[in-house]
């Protein structure tokens, strides 16, 4: 990515990340990132001749998968990494709605409520949890074949194989969207998004007071939209 | 982090996001028990997905099934950076060790002996399974008694001329009818990326006491452990009887 001009915050900014969540993002991004290289060079036949060193390809493999969920587990010592996961936890009413949305492929902002995360964010960060962890024990079933009876690693083998597929194809939706969406890497990558930005893709979040408490106060974000679609949704639980 | 500021999770409670039911958790244990369940389902799932991509591959003009799991064809595997390639003029089949005539065999040596033709399934110890390939070469069984081979010996190490694979058998399977050294695979000249222009072909084992790129035929005393032996893998290697696999054997 070219480097650009870090630009002040401006007055339009609100705070979306801190750095915990950001590093955490990065660092498994990165462990992910490996995982996923090695793999296609172990398993697509153009790649693995290109490639080749078999067994130190293995090796890299089994190790950044290993560290894949290190990151999380360091970043639960943060209490606002904590507080983000608990937002992705809980599925209110509004979830709902945004969810029926996107089967209808309603793209219209109104009609897809939510909170700091959007419900699709919120399925992802739950899928690709329990997947990455299916990926470590079948993975490690795999690694250690002599403990376990022998059968279960061809079980493994398979149950492996084919969630690497799937993830391979849900990770690349879920880089796409982040592709295509600038404003959403920014809040990744510098912790700040736009305010129209927020209203406009996350009407139900109050983000936090402004990073400046000398700044000019303004309103919170999206305040009015939210209580509309409250008022829409039903009220919440 | 400026200190002044206020921790994030200070924010008012914002009750559309810290409320409600918590999916994300049921997500997550589904996930999971999905996945024990696959690996609990896997013999079944695993048999019905292997017959219907072997029916899907034999009408898929792109190969692409070739890609999926199980999805039938060859994968290769190397276990250095780059392997060298050698022709007619430059390959060199050596037999030596144990041994009262050691030889060395060009290519044109090797295709002047009686050639013999199998064809059979070829198994992986990682899974895939490619029905009915043919191959064909010499007997090693017609190589060692060529050789010589002298009272003591037990068994046969192969080195290879990727500089890094190594494989042994006794001298028992070693003289056994469906051991080859290999010179076509599929009624083709053996290519570059699958072991050529010589390669061992142990049908009765899995694939990987196969040795591509075959340069060195040693006779010794004992099995010395090969390659991926080293690394855990079962020296006899019987298919569906060895390294925790129950493949219905290949021959």
């Amino acid at each position: 990515m070219p480097p650009r001009p870090e630009t002040p915050p401006a007055a339009t900014d609100v705070r979306r990340f801190g750095p915990v969540q950001r590093w955490v993002h990065r660092a498994t991004a990165a462990l992910m990132g490996v995982c996923v290289a090695t793999a296609a060079c172990l398993y697509v036949p153009q790649l693995a001749q290109l490639v080749g060193r078999r067994a130190l390809v293995v090796t890299v493999h089994e190790w950044s998968g290993l560290a894949l969920p290190l990151p999380v587990l360091a970043g639960l010592a943060s209490r606002a990494l904590r507080a983000d996961l608990g937002r992705l936890n809980r599925f209110g009413p509004h979830d709902r709605t945004w969810l029926r949305a996107a089967l209808r492929r309603d793209r219209r902002p109104g009609s897809r409520p939510a909170g700091k995360f959007n419900a699709g964010q919120k399925l992802y960060a739950a899928w690709i949890a329990g997947a990455t962890l299916v990926m470590l024990g079948t993975g490690l079933l795999m690694w250690f074949t002599r403990l376990t009876p022998l059968v279960w690693r061809t079980s493994a083998t398979f149950v492996h194989d084919w969630l690497a597929l799937t993830i391979g194809i849900v990770l690349a939706g879920h880089i796409g969207m982040a592709l295509a969406d600038p404003e959403a890497r920014r809040g990744l990558r510098t912790g700040r998004v736009g305010t129209a930005w927020a209203e406009r893709e996350h009407p139900l979040w109050r983000p936090g007071p402004p990073p400046h408490p000398d700044g000019p106060a303004r309103p919170r974000a999206g305040s009015g939209r939210a209580a509309r679609a409250a008022g829409r949704t039903g009220p919440a639980k | 982090m400026n200190p002044q500021q206020p921790p994030e999770d200070a924010e008012s409670p914002d009750g559309t996001d810290t409320r409600g039911k918590p999916v994300g958790r049921r997500v997550l244990l589904g996930t999971l028990g999905l996945g024990a369940l696959g690996v609990a389902g896997a013999p079944t799932l695993q048999r019905g997905l292997e017959s219907f991509l072997a029916g899907a591959a034999g009408k898929d003009p792109t190969g692409l099934t070739g890609l999926l799991p199980n999805g039938g064809g060859f994968r290769y595997y190397s276990v250095t950076s780059s392997v060298p390639r050698k022709n007619a003029d430059t390959y060199r089949l050596t037999v030596d060790g144990l041994v009262d005539r050691p030889a060395a065999y060009t290519l044109a040596e090797l295709r002047a002996l009686p050639q013999t033709r199998m064809v059979r399934d070829v198994q992986c110890v990682t899974g895939w399974r490619v029905p009915r390939t043919p191959f064909e070469g010499v007997r090693l069984s017609r190589l060692l008694d060529a050789a010589g081979v002298r009272p003591g010996a037990g068994a046969v190490r192969f080195t290879c001329f990727d500089g890094a694979y190594s494989e042994s058998l006794t001298l028992d399977q070693a003289r056994r009818a469906d051991v080859l050294v290999a010179l076509r695979m599929r009624d083709e000249d053996l290519g570059h990326a699958h072991g050529g222009p010589a390669r061992l072909y142990v049908a009765p084992m899995y694939f990987y006491k196969s040795a591509k790129w075959l340069s060195g035929i040693t006779v010794t005393e004992d099995v010395e452990p090969g390659y991926w032996e080293e690394r855990g893998y079962d020296i006899d290697a019987w298919v569906g009887r060895s390294n925790g696999r129950d493949d219905a054997p290949t021959t």
